[in-house]
């Protein structure tokens, strides 16, 4: 895609202490006055000050964006700080937006910050995005990528998007004016169960800086309007290999919410839209359950059970139950567990938290293991309920 | 006819942690039924019941969405690289 406008007017003059501040940019011909005075005029809204979204902050704040929005109503805990690198030790318990707001006055005082401590839904999206130029998605899980998408094309908003996993990062900017949507490139999400997330997969924690920083710089070329912006294109990166690819992300004329005859042409329940747990799953744990404490009473008793962990194996060597093995749920998907489990034993599931191991226990009542259960709450449940001192994660 | 097929971290299980397999085929039907001989299960993860490509899955043909290019359909050729790549979302749900 050839170059664009510029997003935003120039602002009518920079101070002399702007002037020093942004030399560095300023000396760039491509930036020059203009481009800094577009920054400073600026209004960028991040959603979420987590992994992505902590990078993109202080890099738009450093460069001068005028007014940042942030969107989050999480509070700092010890685990985010791996990759979170707008939050401090000193942080560790208070507002994630509050935290970030100290980290971006420090960097940048001339940036005006406005927090917005909610959770983003259908019902305040629009007047939220309302107020800013552009959207940067620090999120990264469905149901908001979705929600965040439809109120982008609505109200026609340019859309930074990033997403993490492991290695792996991808990055592309979304509006429906000038190029696809997200719904263009995934017009559905997937079943949930089917995909894992990073709570089960996990992120090196620099990548966060390798997609945040590219969003950041698809963000800055939008608002001055230089360059060739990442419209209708997909970058892939692969932190172990040191590649990047593009992919052509093309403009869906059947798109649901930007092609020619759009179905929805208002913002849906998107927490349905991408469930959490598949209705399998629901009916399977339905009354097939078990407490962290029924299972302890049930150990204790010397009950003919085999607990089956179904997470990963680096999640397995930080904490598990005792008396627990391990199975990864994809081998139950995969069906190549189900031949060597017990007849004579009742199977008892769990997982971190209980929602992999409820598509795990759809699988088995399916395949005639009608008295297994899983543990709801997972091992974290069992940790806190039992056995306290061991760690979480 | 050899095809490179990029495989995504979280499909890696059917092929043993390979990043990228080989695979042969006229068309990008051909190649999931090649490879499927190879790595049983993983044609299902890219294929619906009703044949159709699944809708949270993209397939590329070098660097073309073959949802554009007709599909399963789509005509492969000697050294052409075909990459899965599965919506994914790494935030804490």
């Amino acid at each position: 895609m050839s170059q664009l406008p510029p997003l935003v007017e120039p602002a009518t003059e920079l101070t002399v202490d702007e002037v020093r501040r942004y030399s560095r940019h300023l000396i760039i011909p491509d930036v020059g006055m203009d481009g800094q005075k577009r920054l400073k005029n600026a209004k960028v809204l991040c959603v979420g000050a987590g992994g992505l979204g902590s990078p993109a902050l202080m890099y738009l704040a450093a460069a001068g964006v005028g007014t940042l929005g942030i969107v989050e109503f999480d509070t700092v805990d010890e685990s985010n700080l791996q990759r979170q690198i707008i939050h401090g030790q000193s942080d560790i318990g208070r507002s994630k937006a509050e935290s970030a707001r100290d980290s971006v006055k420090e960097i940048n005082p001339y940036t005006e910050v406005v927090l917005h401590e909610e959770r983003l839904e259908a019902d305040n999206v629009m007047e939220i995005f309302g107020q800013y130029d552009l959207i940067v998605d620090g999120t990264d899980n469905f149901a908001t990528r979705y929600l965040v998408n439809d109120a982008c094309v609505l109200l026609n908003k340019p859309y930074v998007w990033g997403s993490i996993y492991r290695f792996d990062g991808q990055a592309s900017v979304f509006w429906s004016e000038h190029g696809p949507c997200y719904r263009c490139l995934y017009p559905e999400p997937p079943p949930p169960g089917m995909v894992p997330s990073c709570a089960e997969g996990g992120v090196l924690g620099v990548l966060c800086a390798s997609i945040g920083s590219i969003q950041v710089n698809e963000a800055i070329k939008l608002l001055m309007g230089i360059g060739e912006p990442l419209v209708g294109r997909l970058m892939i990166y692969d932190a172990l290999e040191m590649t990047y690819r593009t992919v052509k992300v093309r403009k869906d004329p059947e798109c649901a919410v930007c092609g020619k005859n759009p179905t929805v042409t208002e913002l849906i329940d998107y927490e349905a839209f991408c469930g959490v747990v598949s209705e399998e799953a629901q009916e399977a744990a339905l009354g097939s359950t078990i407490t962290p404490r029924q299972l302890k009473e049930w150990f204790d008793a010397g009950e003919n059970i085999d607990l089956i962990d179904v997470r990963e194996p680096g999640e397995y060597e930080i904490v598990k139950i005792p008396g627990s093995r391990l199975i990864p749920k994809n081998e139950f998907l995969m069906g190549r567990a189900l031949e060597d489990l017990p007849q004579n034993k009742r199977i008892v599931l769990n997982c971190k938290t209980g929602v992999r191991s409820a598509e795990v226990l759809a699988v088995l009542k399916s395949a005639g293991f009608a008295d297994a259960v899983h543990v709801g709450g997972g091992v974290i449940g069992w940790v806190n309920q039992i056995e306290p001192e061991k760690p979480v994660y | 006819m050899a095809i490179e097929v990029r495989i995504p971290t979280i499909l890696r299980t059917y092929t043993d942690g390979a990043k990228a397999v080989p695979g042969s085929g006229d068309t990008l039907a051909d190649l999931l039924v090649d490879l499927e001989a190879r790595h049983p299960g993983v044609r299902a993860r890219l294929v619906e019941e009703n044949g159709e490509l699944r809708r949270f899955v993209n397939v590329y043909l070098n660097d073309e969405d073959v949802r554009f290019t007709g599909g399963l359909t789509t005509k492969l050729d000697d050294g052409d690289t075909v990459t899965i790549l599965p919506a994914v979302a790494g935030g804490s749900i």
